[in-house]
């Protein structure tokens, strides 16, 4: 344990993943899993392989990160006020916070057929979807992040006679940022999940969810782990971006 | 004589249900040091946030010498003063900013400030990375930076350890004695009080066994003179003004 806590985490995190697939190919062959069942590693290698070679693979990312990047920026887009006006307003948030919170009781697959009623474009109902998943966390952590401002700070820019407008560049932004950038990193993989639900709901033709179905219903089942894998990437990938941005935001926090 | 700078006139403060301060008045000579002592919770804080315009008392009236109650006043507070997210520097900049002061004017104050706290070299630290000491040092360059005529201070050292507070204590004298500005300091410690101000003022209630609702029940001048050094404590003017504090609040409560 101690020699492996000593190595970079590049290292430690190949040498897991070799365990992994390793013993993901013991399990198929003592096993003796037909392909359909579950396809070994290797299987799923020869299948991506396919799949990026003649494009599909591709051209489905695309469209499903397509959904995903907007539906991010829309959830936030809406959370980010709104979690502003439940920050401030004792009255807007006992008005509106029971239905925000009962809204969480409902699964999203449950809402997202809703969704694709009300939306006639396919492409922005399933953006719709990954919108609404992204808005809570985004929210809730807009709302936290304003409140854990000191009220002593407040009072400085007051007695300093800050307009709004300086106490939100010069305070609120500030303190709520890193909060805020937390509730992103949630949502930057929840975005992930909810165009994904909306693909599966509206799974007309295109999409990595729509692949996802065809490629189950054909019993291609290494082609669903090539989907899985592909979603996973997508899901790291993002959330690294987010990681990326909050280190060069917030290197305050990184001295010592 | 001439006006003077603060005139409070039957200050009373109601936290919902709650009496909190009672027929307070008061006056602030300009260039005065006084001091705010009373037992915790008897409403200092409460009576300093009024005076620094940021609690509309339930009824009473404060009066300001001319165009003062316009110009930002400096606040320091015992905690969370700074801005964990800005340097030093930057800290300290940010009444300047707030009032559209930049360039080379903004630094040279800064620095200026950062010099008189003795804080140089320590400009580009974030306040996470500094002593509690630094760090009031840092509150405190910035409740000066703007030149303001008031300064107002809640138990600014009381989260500091006791030599570290008298360093701090004579630092602001010093600072005090080469600005024109009045303060006013919250604090717990009798023996700082006497020995930083002109005037001590006693917060209690003139109810018996009850601290609220509080007025001032007691004025006490120090009669120490000017400047000060620590060799004054043990001056029997010192430890009398200490004995008349200690006993205004004890009756007072
Ligand atoms: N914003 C507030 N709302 C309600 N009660 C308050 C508020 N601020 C202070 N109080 C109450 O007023 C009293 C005096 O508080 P404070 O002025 O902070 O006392 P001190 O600074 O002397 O310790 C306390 O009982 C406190 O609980
Ligand atoms: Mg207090």
């Amino acid at each position: 344990m101690n020699i492996l806590q000593r190595q970079p985490v590049w290292l430690t995190t190949l040498v897991s993943f070799a365990f992994l697939v390793i013993g993901w190919q013991l399990l198929v062959t003592l096993g003796g899993y037909q392909k359909f069942i579950l396809p070994g590693p290797l299987d799923v290698w020869r299948q991506m392989q396919i799949v990026a070679a003649d494009g599909r693979l591709l051209r489905h990312s695309l469209i499903t990160i397509s959904e995903i990047i907007p539906g991010l920026l829309i959830g936030c887009l809406v959370a980010a006020p709104l979690g502003y006006l439940l920050a401030k307003s004792p009255l807007a948030e006992r008005l509106i916070s029971p239905y925000l919170i009962a809204s969480q009781a409902i699964p999203i697959i449950a809402i997202a057929p809703l969704l694709t009623i009300w939306i006639s474009s396919v492409y922005w109902s399933r953006v719709a979807v990954a919108a609404l998943v992204v808005f809570f966390p985004i929210l809730i952590n807009m709302v936290v992040g304003l409140r854990s401002v000191p009220a002593e700070l407040y009072e400085l820019m007051h007695v300093l006679k800050a307009d709004n407008g300086q106490i939100f560049r010069k305070l609120e932004f500030p303190a709520a940022l890193p909060v805020f950038l937390a509730g992103l990193k949630i949502g930057a993989t929840l975005a992930v999940i909810g165009a994904l639900v909306g693909e599966f709901v509206q799974p007309q033709s295109r999409g990595l969810g729509f692949l996802l179905i065809t490629a189950r219903q054909s019993f291609k089942t290494d082609l669903v782990f090539v989907i899985l894998v592909t979603l996973a990437v997508i899901a790291l990938s993002l959330y690294g971006l987010v990681a990326l941005l909050e280190k060069q935001v917030l290197r305050w926090k990184l001295q010592k | 004589m001439s006006s003077p700078f603060l005139t409070a006139v039957n200050i009373s403060h109601t936290f919902h249900d709650l009496p909190v301060l009672e027929n307070i008045s008061l006056e602030i000579q300009s260039g005065d040091f006084v001091a705010l002592v009373g037992p915790s919770g008897v409403g200092k804080s409460t009576l300093l946030r009024i005076l620094a315009g940021l609690l509309r008392p339930s009824s009473g009236e404060i009066h300001m010498a001319d165009g003062s109650r316009q110009e930002p006043i400096g606040l320091v507070f015992q905690r969370d003063n700074l801005m964990p997210w800005r340097t030093v520097a930057e800290n300290i900049r940010l009444p300047l900013e707030l009032m559209g002061m930049n360039g080379r004017e903004a630094n040279g104050r800064v620095q200026a400030m950062i010099n008189l706290v003795g804080l140089a070299g320590f400009e580009q630290r974030y306040p996470a990375q500094l002593s509690g000491g630094m760090a009031q040092r840092v509150a405190l360059a910035r409740a000066l930076v703007h030149e303001p005529l008031f300064l107002l201070l809640d138990e600014p050292f009381g989260a500091l350890d006791a030599l570290t507070r008298e360093r701090m204590g004579l630092e602001l004298l010093r600072i005090w004695e080469a600005m024109p500005v009045t303060v006013l300091l919250v604090t717990h410690s009798i023996n700082e009080a006497v020995f930083l101000a002109d005037e001590v003022l006693v917060m209690g209630s003139r109810r018996p066994n009850t601290k609220r609702p509080a007025t001032i029940t007691h004025r006490i001048p120090t009669g120490l003179p000017r400047p000060r050094d620590l060799a004054m404590e043990r001056t029997a003017v010192f430890q009398d003004c200490v004995t008349a504090v200690r006993a205004a609040i004890e009756s007072g409560v």
